[in-house]
């Protein structure tokens, strides 16, 4: 067995748990006005442009893409920004505090909700990389990332987001 | 500018792709460039070449843009603080000769901390640089133990506003990542090479000891220079001349 | 020989449970330290970037080395066949799984990231000294908790003797991995050396016996069950011996350095001028914890006082703490060769002296170890039959008080000569 199935496997009985807790508390809370928490509210702050990933991957497995990268850059020296955590962040940042954390942050109120401890910014910082003037080659490695394989990728991502989407949002709904 | 076959091979093919995507970038840095898409290969060893003799008593350049370059606050608990490049004052007690000289984490071929590292946390990667993978460091220190150089400090407190480059965080290990991020995105050179070069001095060097036309490669045939704790048959990346 | 009879302790009076709170209490201190060190990081310790090690892993490796000492009384019975030491296996059993329980739960609660606890047990470097102790130390478990239930269970009984020697030879092992922490390190002075495993092997044979006569004479006082002189002179005796081959080995160690130019520097540290150090390293580790209790076990005026062979037992208890301070502690505070031959100063404490005091949750952590040991004792005596009923002499050994004599005799004429 390995470390990501036995965490999913946790992951699944306290998902769980967490169902048998909540049911019971709404049969408990029945006829009471008990206050619900409210749904995170996830703010897009960079308009038109698309994540990395369609949403409901997104949602779902953003965790395995950056622990992917994260061994990848880690160890190989692999360092595309497609499923980087900076990426995230420099793209995700409130433009207000410039970062992802505190009570509004992308991550964090996501993560208050769902009461799952994040531990990237133990020791990463929350903040976006502040977007500087300096040119040269920095720019170029950003353009230079996206490899031709990233971009195969992206194309049959959107194609499965294009045809996925009527139902995507139906469901949602 | 002379080029040797690999590296020609190299830039023509670098340059290909960056005509593609951006023109105008210099020629030479594609070449030392690695797409980010790569990983590192062992054909590269990353290491350093200090010059005490060039190295004065006294400047801290260095350690100064070590730290800044990797968001390593000074907190100033010098007993608790981390200290990823320190200045080291040694004198000869029979003839009273001193120099200056600094150090940092030596990036061994066959590294102590490595070797002791429980969880595989304390790795080598195989372009040489010794680093310390904090999302599987558990803070036993053995690698503290077991370092000859003292390189490794362990952060005794919490920590913010780190550097998106260098993550830190309370209960890790941590010490000279040799600016692997630089490395990465292909500066050539490290923060306190950079440093000490802008200060005048140029004691330190940065390259690939296995090309043999970079510059330390080419010092490191031609001149004599030495390991720390030789003894210990450690085979330092980094190496020292004057001592 | 009379079948020996074991059973549960009452557990049900005022003594048991003012025992169990007093552990519990430590216990309770140890988690509140551990809490509050991770809380605030290692600042709050006198740990520092010199001094890696502080006093958690004074006690943590005190009690992992006292775990695999306590199994000896069982395996003198099993793989050695003494029938005396028969009745004695259980408790030796338990406590050598309740002190390797309390070790490591030192250990861990001292680690930079105790919550990452899961990726020390599912990524292994297999180079890693640590990486094989903690397959050891599990191991330890399984293999002594088979060993209890072989001994517990009379169907099993006779396999005693073969499970008896595995796990004697795991002890070995494991001590050696123990040891061999310190004595891998190359680039330290005072480790660095091949003697370091048998010389944790033989501190465990008397750390660990002198922590089993301290418990057992104390369950069968405060229990009113009858224990003989026979079976406390055979172990003070044996807990002496094992106190003298300590000091030899210690001996050995310090010669061995003491030849070699390049370890003066450490030894004169040690033995002469390190200040605090030398005074722990000659008062603690081998006046107290070597040269007095071996005074107390073969001086014939205090021979059959418990009173005497207690604080005898305890003393070696604070002497092993002293001597693994010494070799824990001492050994980081000498400075480590940058440059042979030179002398080095920087901001980093090269060339200097480390300084270390022991902070009060350090301290708190360490004792929690002792705590968590002996209330799982506590706790299982009370659980499953461990003690024998009596350990009185007829019982044990009817020919005791014949041969004491005898013995006694002899000693007086090797005395004499």
């Amino acid at each position: 067995m390995t470390f990501s199935s036995i965490r999913r496997t946790a992951v699944l009985l306290a998902a769980s748990a967490v169902l048998a807790a909540a049911s019971a508390g709404a049969a408990d809370s029945r006829g009471s006005k008990a206050a619900r928490t409210p749904l995170p509210q996830v703010k897009i702050t960079k308009e038109g442009e698309k994540c990395v990933e369609p949403t409901d991957i997104m949602r779902r497995r953003h965790m395995e893409f950056i622990l992917h990268q994260r061994d990848d850059t880690m160890h190989r020296g692999i360092r595309t920004t497609r499923h980087s955590l900076k990426n995230c962040i420099d793209c995700h940042a409130d433009p207000k505090t410039n970062s992802v954390l505190g009570e509004d942050g992308f991550c964090q109120n996501c993560h208050a909700y769902a009461a799952v401890s994040m531990d990237c910014f133990s020791c990463h910082t929350g903040k976006a990389e502040k977007q500087s003037a300096v040119s040269g080659l920095i720019p170029l490695a950003s353009s230079a990332d996206v490899s031709v394989r990233d971009m195969v990728m992206m194309s049959r991502l959107q194609t499965a987001e294009h045809n996925a989407q009527p139902s995507a949002t139906g469901k949602s709904q | 500018m002379s080029l040797s076959r690999r590296e020609f091979l190299g830039a023509g093919t670098a340059a290909v792709a960056g005509t593609a995507l951006a023109p105008g970038v210099r020629l030479i840095e594609l070449a030392a460039a690695r797409r980010p898409e790569d990983a590192v290969t062992a054909k590269q060893r990353w290491g350093l070449l200090i010059d005490t003799g060039k190295c004065s008593e006294g400047c801290t350049a260095c350690v100064e843009a070590c730290h800044e370059e990797n968001g390593v606050t000074d907190h100033g608990k010098p007993l608790t603080d981390a200290q990823w490049i320190r200045k080291v004052e040694a004198r000869d007690p029979q003839t009273g000769y001193a120099h200056s000289l600094p150090v940092m984490c030596l990036h061994c071929e066959t590294p102590p901390c490595v070797d002791v590292c429980p969880t595989g946390a304390s790795f080598r990667r195989v372009d040489g640089i010794v680093l310390v993978d904090k999302h599987i460091c558990i803070g036993c220190r053995y690698c503290m133990m077991a370092c000859p150089y003292k390189a490794r400090s362990f952060i005794h407190e919490n920590i913010t506003d780190q550097k998106p480059d260098a993550p830190r965080g309370k209960g890790t290990v941590e010490s000279c990542t040799l600016c692997v991020h630089k490395v990465d995105r292909g500066d050539g050179t490290t923060a306190c090479a950079e440093a000490c070069k802008e200060d005048g001095h140029q004691a330190i060097v940065f390259g690939d000891l296995n090309d043999s036309q970079s510059e330390i490669a080419r010092r490191l045939k031609s001149e004599s220079s030495v390991q720390l704790r030789a003894d210990l048959n450690l085979n330092t990346g980094v190496r020292y001349q004057g001592l | 020989m009379t079948k020996i009879h074991y059973s549960t302790i009452d557990g049900r009076g005022l003594g048991f449970l003012a025992l169990l709170g007093l552990f519990g209490a430590m216990i309770l201190g140890g988690l509140g330290a551990s809490y509050y060190m991770e809380h605030n990081g290692h600042i709050v310790t006198g740990m520092t970037n010199q001094i890696v090690w502080g006093t958690p892993h004074v006690f943590a490796v005190f009690l992992i080395v006292a775990a695999s000492g306590a199994l000896n009384v069982a395996s003198i019975a099993s793989v050695f066949g003494r029938a005396m030491y028969k009745p004695l296996g259980r408790l030796s059993g338990l406590l050598a799984l309740t002190l390797l329980a309390g070790g490591l739960a030192v250990l861990v609660l001292d680690l930079g990231r105790p919550d990452r606890l899961i990726v020390a047990m599912t990524y292994y470097n297999f180079k890693s000294i640590f990486a094989w102790n903690i397959f050891l130390y599990v191991g330890f478990f399984g293999v002594v908790i088979v060993y209890l239930w072989f001994m517990m269970e009379h169907r099993f009984n006779r396999f005693s003797k073969q499970i008896g020697l595995f796990a004697f030879v795991w002890r070995l092992v494991l001590t050696t991995g123990t040891g061999s922490i310190f004595g891998f390190l190359v680039a330290r002075h005072a480790y660095d050396a091949a003697i370091m495993a048998p010389m944790f092997i033989i501190m465990s044979f008397a750390f660990g016996l002198a922590i089993y006569l301290l418990v057992l004479m104390a369950a069968y006082r405060w229990t009113g069950r009858p224990l003989g002189d026979a079976v406390v002179t055979r172990l003070k005796n044996l807990l002496g011996v094992f106190v003298a081959a300590v000091l030899y080995f210690v001996m050995v160690y310090h010669l061995t350095n003491l030849y070699a130019t390049q370890h003066h520097g450490i030894e004169r540290f040690i033995l002469l001028d390190g200040g605090v150090y030398t005074q722990v390293f000659w008062i603690g580790q081998i006046l107290i914890g070597g040269i007095v209790p071996l005074l107390i076990f073969f001086t014939p005026l205090f021979g059959r006082s418990r009173f005497m062979t207690a604080v005898g037992a305890s003393l070696v208890v604070a002497g092993g703490l002293a001597q693994v301070y010494t070799i824990i502690i001492a050994g980081q505070v000498f400075p480590m060769d940058l440059l042979p031959g030179m002398q080095v100063s920087s901001s980093f404490s090269d060339g200097q002296f480390a300084q270390y005091t022991p902070s009060l949750p350090e301290l708190v952590l360490g004792v929690s170890g002792i705590g968590i040991a002996l209330a799982l004792t506590t706790f299982a005596l009370k659980a499953l039959p461990f003690l024998p009923d009596s350990l009185s002499d007829d019982l044990v050994d009817p020919h005791a008080a014949s041969r004491a004599k005898a013995e006694t005799a002899v000693e007086a004429e090797a005395a004499g000569a």
